[in-house]
C-alpha cells in the first residue's frame, strides 16, 4: 500500500482540485447572473425574448429635440438612426450628455420601446462615440 | 527645435540601450568587472530620456503648437500647472513618462545593488534594457510625442477639462511609479533564476522594490479614486470599472508578493511561488497599460484610441511573457523546501496569498470575460458591481479573521494555540456591535453581522497589537489601516443615501426626508472658464445646509464640468452635484450622504505609511 506521506499528498492534491473547481464554478455562476448586455435599439427589436429581470445597456445617440425634463425625471430617445427607444431616467445626468451626442443608458426594459434607466454613463472624451453608433452612422 | 532635441535624444537613448545590452551580456559571460561602463551608460541613458521628457514639458509650457501633442492637448489660456501636467495627461507624453521612470529605476537599481552578486546585476540590467528598448521603439514608431504639424496652428485644442484637476495631475505619474517599479521585480527575478540567486539576499533586495511599487500603487489608486469621487460627481469612490480593475490587479499581486518575500527572506521557502508572483505583477501592469490604451475595454473612462498601439503592446507583452516562461521552466530547479508545520506563520502567509490570488482571479475574469465574449460571440456585455460584491465579500470574512490571528503565529511551528479569554471577549463584543448595526438595517441580518464582526474583530485585535513589541511597526500600521478601510467601506455602502430632483430657479420640493430648495444662481468669469454657482438649500429634520455646487463652462474645448460641493465631516460627507441641460430652465440636482469617506482616504494613506515604515526598516 501507499505510505502515509503519499496518501497525505494525494489528499492535499484532491483538496486543492476540489477548491479550484468550486471556485471556478462559483465565479462562472455569479458571472452568468450579473452580466449586463450591451445592445443597440435595433437589436432590441430583433431580440427573441426580453429578460425583464435583467439589466441592459443601450447605446446610441440622443435624438435631436427628444429631451424633456420635469421635476422628477428626464425623458429622451436613444436612436441608432434605424430604430429608437424611449428612456426615462431620474438622477443626475453626466456633463457630456446632450442632444445628438453618444450616450449609454443602463436599466430595466419595460417593453421593446421603453427603458427605465438607473444609470446614464458618460465618457470622458467629447469625441468619443459608442462603436455601434459609429458603424450605424457610417452605414447611413 | 524642441521637437528635434526631444526626438534625437530618444533615438540616441535607443542606441545606448543596444550598447548596454551588449556590455551587460559580455560582462555576465566573462564575469568581468566593467562596472564603470554600465554605470556611465545607464546614467547617460537616463540623462537623454530626461532631456527628451523636459523638451516635451517645455514645449507644453511655451505652447509650441508645431508639436502635434501640444496642439491636441494644450491651449495658451490654460494655467501653468495644467500645461505641465498636460504633458503627461495624454497618451504620448504618458508613455514618455513611463520610459523616464523605467530608466531612472534601472539606474537606481544598479547603484543600490552594489553588494549583490555581479553577474546577477548585469543580467537584471540586461532584462531591464529589453523592456526599455520595447518602450522606446513603441514611442518612436506608434506614439511619438514629437510629431510636427504644418502649417503651425495659432492655438491649441485645449486639455479635456475634467483632467484639469490637481489629484488627476499627479495621479498618472504616481501610478506609473508603481507599475514601473514592478519592472525591476520582473527583471531581477529573471536574472536571479538564471544566476541561481533566489535566496535570502535576493529576497531582501526584491522586497525593497516590492515595497516601493506597492506604496506608489496604493497612493496612485487612491488618488484616482479621490478624483472620481469629487470630479466626476458619481458620488462613489469605486465602480468596478475595467480601468479601475486593471490598476487593482497588480496591487493584489504585489500585496501577495510583499508577504511571501518575508517567507523567502526568513525561511528560504516558496521560491518558485515568489518568482511566479514577481513575473505576474509586471505582466499585469503591462497588460493594464495595454488594455487601457488599446480601447478594447468597454469602460466609462474610455478615451478615443488607436487600435494599432494596442497590437504593438500585445506583441511586446507576448514576447516578454514567452521569454519569462522559457527562462522559468529552463532554470526552475530549486531544492525541496524546508519543513514547516501546519500552524505556523508560513501557513498564514500562504493562506493570505491564496486569498489574494482568488481576489485577483475574480477581478481578472470579471474584467477580461467581456472581451473574450465579444471576440467569440460578438455579444457585447459588461460585468456589473454585483458580480464583484457577490464573489469578494463572503471571502473577505475568513480573510479578515486570518489577518487578525496570523501575524502573531511563530515561524516553523507555533507552540501554544491557547485561546485567550481576552480574544474571545473581543469577538463577543464585535458580534454584539455588528448585530446591533445589522438589526438597524433589517436586511440580511445574519450575513451582515458576521461580515461586520469580522472587520471589527480585526480592528480590535490590531488596536491591541499596537502594544505588542514582537511585531513590526509597518505591519501593525498597515493591518490597522486595512481594518479601518474595510469597516469604512462597509459602513459607507450600507448607510449611503441619495436623492435627485430637477428644479427651476426659486422652486423647492420635498423628496423623501429632504426638502430641497434651489435658491439662486450666480455667474463669474474665471481664467479659462465661466463659473455658474448655484445656491441649494437642503433641509432635513429642521437642519438646514446650504451648498454651492458649481458648473464650469470651458471655452476650449467647449465642455461643461460639474464641481460638487462637498461638506466633509469626520463621520459623514454631504455633497450636492448639479448639472444643466442646454435650453432647459431646470437644474438637475443630486444630494448625497456618504458616511466615513474621510476615513476611507485616511486609512488608505495610513496603509501606504505602513509601507513606508517597512521600507525605512530596510534602507
Amino acid at each position: 500500500m501507499y505510505g502515509k506521506k503519499v496518501k497525505l499528498r494525494f489528499l492535499f492534491l484532491f483538496l486543492i482540485l476540489t477548491v479550484l473547481i468550486l471556485t471556478v464554478f462559483l465565479i462562472l455562476k455569479s458571472l452568468e447572473e450579473n452580466v449586463v448586455y450591451f445592445i443597440s435599439p435595433s437589436e432590441i427589436k430583433e431580440l427573441g425574448e426580453i429578460d425583464y429581470n435583467n439589466k441592459y445597456r443601450i447605446g446610441g445617440m440622443v435624438k435631436e429635440g427628444s429631451v424633456f425634463m420635469n421635476s422628477d425625471e428626464i425623458n429622451f430617445v436613444i436612436t441608432d438612426f434605424k430604430n429608437e427607444i424611449n428612456v426615462k431616467f431620474s438622477g443626475v445626468i453626466p456633463n457630456l450628455f446632450s442632444e445628438e451626442k453618444g450616450v449609454v443608458a443602463e436599466g430595466f426594459l419595460k417593453d421593446r420601446d421603453f427603458l427605465e434607466a438607473s444609470k446614464i454613463l458618460a465618457k470622458h472624451d467629447e469625441n468619443y462615440m459608442p462603436p455601434e453608433v459609429k458603424e450605424a452612422l457610417k452605414e447611413k | 527645435m524642441l521637437n528635434l532635441i526631444g526626438n534625437y535624444s530618444l533615438i540616441f537613448a535607443l542606441f545606448i540601450s543596444l550598447l548596454l545590452l551588449f556590455f551587460c551580456f559580455k560582462n555576465y559571460k566573462i564575469n568581468n568587472n566593467l562596472y564603470f561602463n554600465i554605470f556611465a551608460l545607464s546614467s547617460l541613458q537616463f540623462f537623454l530620456i530626461c532631456i527628451s521628457f523636459l523638451a516635451l514639458v517645455f514645449a507644453f509650457i511655451v505652447s509650441d503648437f508645431s508639436n502635434l501633442a501640444v496642439y491636441y492637448n494644450s491651449h495658451t489660456s490654460k494655467p501653468l500647472f495644467y500645461k505641465i501636467s498636460g504633458s503627461w495627461g495624454n497618451h504620448e507624453g504618458s508613455l514618455l513618462l513611463w520610459l523616464l521612470v523605467l530608466s531612472l529605476f534601472s539606474l537606481i537599481f544598479f547603484i543600490k545593488s552594489e553588494k549583490l552578486l555581479n553577474s546577477f546585476r548585469y543580467l537584471t540590467v540586461f532584462f531591464q534594457q529589453i523592456i526599455i528598448i520595447g518602450f522606446i521603439v513603441f514611442i518612436i514608431f506608434t506614439s511619438n510625442p514629437f510629431q510636427l504639424i504644418l502649417p503651425i496652428p495659432n492655438e491649441g485644442l485645449g486639455l479635456n477639462p475634467i483632467l484639469q484637476d490637481p489629484a488627476l495631475a499627479i495621479h498618472p505619474p504616481i501610478l506609473y511609479l508603481g507599475y514601473v517599479g514592478s519592472s525591476i521585480i520582473f527583471s531581477s527575478s529573471l536574472a536571479a533564476l538564471v544566476c541561481k540567486y533566489v535566496n535570502k539576499e535576493w529576497a531582501k533586495d526584491i522586497k525593497k522594490w516590492t515595497l516601493i511599487s506597492w506604496i506608489f500603487l496604493t497612493i496612485g489608486i487612491m488618488l484616482g479614486s479621490i478624483w472620481a469621487y469629487y470630479e466626476l460627481g458619481w458620488g462613489g469612490f469605486w465602480f468596478w470599472d475595467p480601468v479601475e480593475n486593471v490598476s487593482l490587479m497588480p496591487w493584489f499581486c504585489l500585496t501577495a508578493l510583499l508577504h511571501c518575500t518575508s517567507v523567502l527572506e526568513k525561511r528560504e521557502n516558496l521560491k518558485s511561488w515568489t518568482i511566479i508572483l514577481a513575473l505576474c505583477t509586471f505582466t499585469l501592469s503591462m497588460s493594464g497599460t495595454f488594455l487601457v490604451r488599446s480601447g478594447i475595454l468597454n469602460s466609462i473612462h474610455t478615451f478615443a484610441n488607436d487600435p494599432e498601439r494596442g497590437i504593438y503592446i500585445l506583441i511586446f507583452l507576448t514576447i516578454l511573457i514567452l521569454i519569462s516562461l522559457i527562462i522559468f521552466f529552463r532554470y526552475n530547479d530549486f531544492d525541496s523546501p524546508t519543513k514547516s508545520f501546519l500552524i505556523s506563520k508560513e501557513t498564514a502567509i500562504v493562506v493570505n496569498n491564496w486569498f489574494m490570488m482568488y481576489f485577483l482571479a475574480v477581478v481578472l475574469i470579471g474584467t477580461v470575460y467581456p472581451i473574450f465574449l465579444e471576440v467569440i460571440t460578438n455579444e457585447k456585455i459588461s460585468v456589473g458591481p454585483p458580480y464583484f460584491n457577490q464573489l469578494m465579500i463572503p471571502f473577505l470574512i475568513p480573510f479578515l479573521f486570518i489577518m487578525a490571528l496570523g501575524p502573531k503565529l511563530e515561524w516553523i511551528k507555533n507552540k501554544k494555540i491557547g485561546l485567550k479569554l481576552k480574544k474571545l471577549f473581543l469577538l463577543f463584543i464585535a458580534l454584539i456591535i455588528s448585530f446591533l448595526i445589522a438589526k438597524h438595517l433589517n436586511t440580511k441580518v445574519l450575513y451582515l453581522t458576521v461580515l461586520i464582526s469580522a472587520a471589527l474583530y480585526l480592528l480590535f485585535i490590531s488596536i491591541i497589537d499596537l502594544n505588542n513589541n514582537k511585531l513590526k511597526y509597518s505591519q501593525k500600521i498597515s493591518h490597522l489601516a486595512f481594518s479601518i478601510l474595510i469597516i469604512s467601506i462597509i459602513i459607507n455602502s450600507l448607510f449611503s443615501d441619495e436623492v435627485s430632483v430637477n428644479l427651476k430657479n426659486g422652486h423647492e420640493k420635498q423628496v423623501s426626508n429632504y426638502l430641497i430648495k434651489f435658491e439662486n444662481i450666480s455667474k463669474m468669469e474665471i481664467n479659462n472658464y465661466t463659473s455658474l454657482k448655484a445656491e441649494i438649500q437642503i433641509t432635513e429634520n429642521n437642519n438646514m445646509l446650504t451648498f454651492y455646487p458649481e458648473l464650469r463652462l470651458y471655452k476650449v474645448p467647449e465642455i461643461i464640468t460639474s464641481e460638487a460641493d462637498i461638506k466633509t465631516k469626520l463621520f459623514n460627507d454631504n455633497l450636492v452635484v448639479v448639472n444643466n441641460l442646454k435650453d432647459s430652465d431646470y437644474l438637475n440636482i443630486r444630494y448625497q450622504k456618504k458616511p466615513f469617506m474621510i476615513l476611507i482616504w485616511t486609512s488608505s494613506i495610513m496603509l501606504a505609511i505602513g509601507g513606508i515604515f517597512a521600507l525605512r526598516e530596510r534602507i
